[in-house]
C-alpha cells in the first residue's frame, strides 16, 4: 500500500466512524440500519420446581458469599390454604431448594393445600429504573441495551436505590460494601451467552431474550402470549415477565 | 460475615430475603439535625425580618447556634454511608434526579449565607474587639487580635451610618435564608416522601410536615441551650466576683422565653395538624398497603408514635406551655419533652417506614444496637447517635471562645 492509499483509506475510515458516531445509534437504528438490542426476561413459573440451582448458580457466578443471606436471584414458595390463608417464604432465598413442605415453619396437610406454586424474583431492569433515578453519584445507570448496573468504584453506600426499589431486589455486597443486584449476568449476555440461573435450571424455567429481535423465542412468547409483570402500579415498566402469575404474587 | 443491617433487623412473617433496615438511627439524626439548623434559623429571623423585637436576643444566640448546628448537619449523612470516603463524589458528579445530590448546593449555599450574616450582625464587636486588643500582650490575646482583624475584613467603619447599612443587609440576608432554610429541610422531607417503594413516605406532605416540625424543634432546642447559657454565665459571674447584682428569676429572660414559646406553640399545631391530616387521609381512602399501614400504625408503633410522639412528645408539652405562669423548670420540661417528640416523629417515619416489608405481608423490627461489637454498630447505634448530638454543642461552645452567645454591653 503506498503511502497515498493508506492516507486515503484512514481518512475514509475515520469519516465513517465519526459519522457513525455523530448519527449515533439511534438514528442508525431508526433509519432501520441496526436493531438496538432491549434485553428481557421470561420467566416460566409452571415449570419451577423450587431446586434452588438457580441461586446457587448464581451466588457462585457472581461471587455472593454463600452464606450471607442475601442474593441476586431468588425463589419464593407460596403454599395458599383452602380456607384462603396464604403462606410465602424465600428462606436464605430458596438456595437450598424446597425440600420439606414447611412454609413459614408451619407444616401444612396435603389436603389442606388450595394451590402451591415456585416464583424465581430477579432485578426487573426496570424501563423506568427509580433506583437509577434517586442515586445521589450516578452511580446506578442504565446501558443502552436496557439494563440497569451500579459501578463499584463509584457507588458511596447511602442506600437510596435499595429504599428505592419496590421489588426488593438490592442489597449491600457483604465484601465490596457498595450496592448490589442482579444485572442478568451483563459479563456473560454480552459474550452471547446465557445467564448464570438459565443454564443452572434443569426445567427451562428461565429465559433471557432480545425484545427486539423477532426471531427471538423469548420476544415472541411475550408477544404472542399472556404474560404479566410485578408490580405494575410504581410506573417502573420492567423487563422481566411472568407467565402463570397470580395476584397472590408479592 | 454479616450483610448490612442484618444485625439489627429481626424479620417476621413473609419478607423478602434482601430486605433489612438499611437506613437506621444516622438516617433518623440527619432529619433531625437538619431540622434544628432551620429551625434555628427561621426563630433568628423572625427578629430582623417581622421586627419582632422581643426576640432580639433570642435572635443572635439562635443565629450562631444555627450555624454550629450547620456544621455539624451533614455528620449523619457520612457516619450512615458505607463508603464514607467516597462521600465527596456527591460534589464531583452530582446527579440531579436524585434528592439528596442537592445536598451538597444547598448546604453550601446556606452555610455562606448563615455566615455572612453573622457577619453583619457582629461586625460592631469584631471591629471593636479588633481596635481593643490591637497593643494587647499576652500570647492569647495577640492571637484573638488576629482573628477579629481577619474577620472584621478591613471593614473599620462602624459609624452609625454603616451599622444601618448593615441593618438593611442583615434584613435582606434573613429574608432569603428563611425560604432557603425551609427549602433545606423541605428537601430532607423530600428525600422520603419521593420514595414511591415506601408506602409509608410516600405523601406530598411529608416536606412540609419536616419543615413543620423542624421550625418546632429548632425553637425549642434554641430555647433550652439559651437558658442553659445564661445559667450558666449566672453561676460563672456569681462564682468569680459576685460582681454582677443576681437578676431575679422570671426577669427580663422570662419574657423572651415567654414571647418565644408562643410561636413555638403555633407551629407545633401546625405541625400535629398536618400529620393528623396525612393520617386521617391515608385511613379514609385505605389504598392497597392501607392494610399493613394500620397494624403498624395503630397496634405494633402505637406506643411510639401515640404515647411518645404524639403523647409525650406533643400533647404535655403543649398544655404546660399554655398553661398561665410559665416557669423555668416548666418550660425547661416541656421544652425537652418536644425535643423528644420531634425525635420520635422522625424515628416513627424513618424506621416504621422500614418496619413492614415490600411484600405488604410481613414486618422488621429494628433493634437498636446499643453496645457496639464493631464500628458498623457503633455508627448506627446509640453511642454513634451521641456523638453526632454532642457536635454541635461543641462547635458552639467553640465559637463562644471568640463571638459571646450572650449580650454583655
Ligand atoms: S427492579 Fe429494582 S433494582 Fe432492578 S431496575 Fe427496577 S428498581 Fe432498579
Ligand atoms: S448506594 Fe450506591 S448505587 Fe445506590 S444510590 Fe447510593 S451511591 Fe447510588
Amino acid at each position: 500500500m503506498s503511502r497515498r492509499d493508506f492516507l486515503k483509506t484512514g481518512l475514509m475510515v475515520g469519516a465513517g466512524l465519526g459519522l457513525s458516531s455523530i448519527l449515533g445509534k439511534d438514528i442508525l437504528s431508526s433509519a432501520g440500519i441496526i436493531t438496538p438490542k432491549r434485553w428481557v426476561f421470561l420467566v416460566d413459573t409452571f415449570k419451577c420446581v423450587g431446586c434452588g440451582l438457580c441461586v446457587r448458580a448464581c451466588k457462585l457466578e457472581n461471587e455472593i458469599p454463600y452464606d450471607v443471606p442475601v442474593t441476586r436471584t431468588w425463589v419464593e414458595r407460596y403454599v395458599v390454604k383452602k380456607d384462603g390463608t396464604v403462606l410465602a417464604d424465600s428462606p436464605y432465598g430458596g438456595r437450598d431448594g424446597y425440600l420439606i413442605n414447611n412454609p413459614q415453619g408451619i407444616v401444612v396437610p396435603q389436603e389442606d393445600i388450595a394451590k402451591a406454586f415456585f416464583v424465581p424474583k430477579l432485578c426487573n431492569q426496570c424501563t423506568n429504573p427509580p433506583c437509577v433515578q434517586v442515586c445521589p453519584v450516578g452511580a446506578t445507570y442504565q446501558t443502552n441495551d436496557g439494563v440497569v448496573l451500579v459501578d463499584r468504584k463509584w457507588c458511596i453506600g447511602c442506600g437510596y436505590c435499595i429504599m428505592a426499589c419496590p421489588y426488593g431486589v438490592r442489597f449491600f455486597h457483604p465484601v465490596h460494601k457498595v450496592a448490589e443486584k442482579c444485572n442478568f449476568c451483563y459479563h456473560r449476555i454480552t459474550k452471547g451467552m446465557k445467564p448464570a440461573c438459565e443454564d443452572a435450571c434443569p426445567f427451562g424455567a428461565r429465559h433471557i431474550g432480545d425484545i427486539n429481535d423477532p426471531a427471538h423465542p423469548v420476544a415472541d412468547i411475550i408477544k404472542t402470549q399472556r404474560v404479566s409483570v410485578l408490580k405494575d402500579e410504581f410506573g417502573t415498566k420492567p423487563s422481566v415477565y411472568y407467565l402463570g402469575y397470580d395476584s397472590l404474587i408479592r | 460475615m454479616e450483610v448490612h443491617g442484618e444485625l439489627w433487623t429481626l424479620k417476621e412473617l413473609f419478607v423478602y430475603p434482601n430486605e433489612y433496615i438499611y437506613w437506621a438511627l444516622q438516617i433518623v439524626m440527619y432529619p433531625l439535625m437538619t431540622g434544628l439548623v432551620a429551625g434555628a434559623f427561621v426563630l433568628s429571623s423572625l427578629y430582623h425580618v417581622f421586627d419582632r423585637k422581643e426576640l432580639k436576643e433570642m435572635s443572635r444566640f439562635s443565629l450562631i447556634f444555627s450555624y454550629a448546628l450547620l456544621l455539624a448537619a451533614p455528620m449523619p449523612l457520612l457516619f450512615h454511608l458505607l463508603q464514607p470516603l467516597r462521600g465527596f463524589y456527591v460534589f464531583l458528579t452530582p446527579h440531579f434526579t436524585s434528592a439528596i445530590a442537592a445536598f451538597g448546593v444547598v448546604f453550601f449555599s446556606y452555610a455562606g449565607l448563615v455566615a455572612s450574616e453573622i457577619w453583619f450582625v457582629e461586625r460592631r464587636f469584631f471591629v471593636q474587639s479588633a481596635q481593643r486588643l490591637r497593643n494587647a500582650s499576652g500570647i492569647a490575646n495577640k492571637v484573638k487580635g488576629f482573628i477579629y482583624r481577619a474577620w472584621s475584613l478591613g471593614a473599620y467603619d462602624i459609624s452609625e451610618e454603616a451599622l444601618r447599612k448593615d441593618g438593611k443587609v442583615i434584613r435582606v440576608l434573613a429574608g432569603i435564608g428563611v425560604p432557603v432554610a425551609c427549602f433545606l429541610h423541605g428537601y430532607a422531607g423530600f428525600i422520603f416522601g419521593s420514595v414511591k417503594a415506601n408506602a409509608l413516605w410516600m405523601t406530598p406532605l411529608m416536606p412540609v410536615i419536616f419543615i413543620m416540625s423542624a421550625i418546632v424543634s429548632g425553637i425549642a432546642l434554641c430555647m433550652l441551650t439559651y437558658i442553659i447559657v445564661l445559667e450558666i454565665n449566672r453561676l460563672k459571674s456569681k462564682r468569680m466576683k459576685k460582681l454582677l447584682p443576681l437578676e431575679e428569676s422570671g426577669g427580663v429572660e422570662m419574657d423572651i422565653i415567654k414571647m418565644t414559646s408562643k410561636y413555638l406553640v403555633f407551629f407545633m399545631v401546625i405541625a400535629v395538624t398536618l400529620e393528623f391530616l396525612d393520617l386521617v387521609f391515608r385511613g379514609y381512602t385505605a389504598v392497597k398497603h392501607w392494610d399493613i399501614l394500620r397494624t403498624v400504625i395503630y397496634e405494633r408503633d402505637f406506643f411510639n408514635i401515640f404515647i411518645l410522639q404524639y403523647g409525650i412528645g406533643n400533647l404535655i408539652p403543649l398544655v404546660m406551655l399554655i398553661m398561665p405562669g410559665l416557669t423555668k423548670r416548666r418550660a425547661i420540661i416541656a421544652l425537652i419533652l418536644i425535643l423528644i417528640g420531634v425525635f420520635m416523629m422522625r424515628w416513627n417515619v424513618v424506621v416504621g417506614g422500614q418496619s413492614f416489608s415490600l411484600t405488604l405481608s410481613g414486618y422488621m423490627h429494628y433493634k437498636i444496637p446499643i453496645i457496639p461489637q464493631n464500628f458498623e454498630t457503633y455508627k448506627e447505634g446509640i453511642i454513634g447517635a451521641l456523638t453526632i448530638i454532642s457536635l454541635p454543642f461543641i462547635f458552639l461552645w467553640i465559637l463562644s471562645k471568640v463571638i459571646p452567645l450572650t449580650k454583655e454591653e
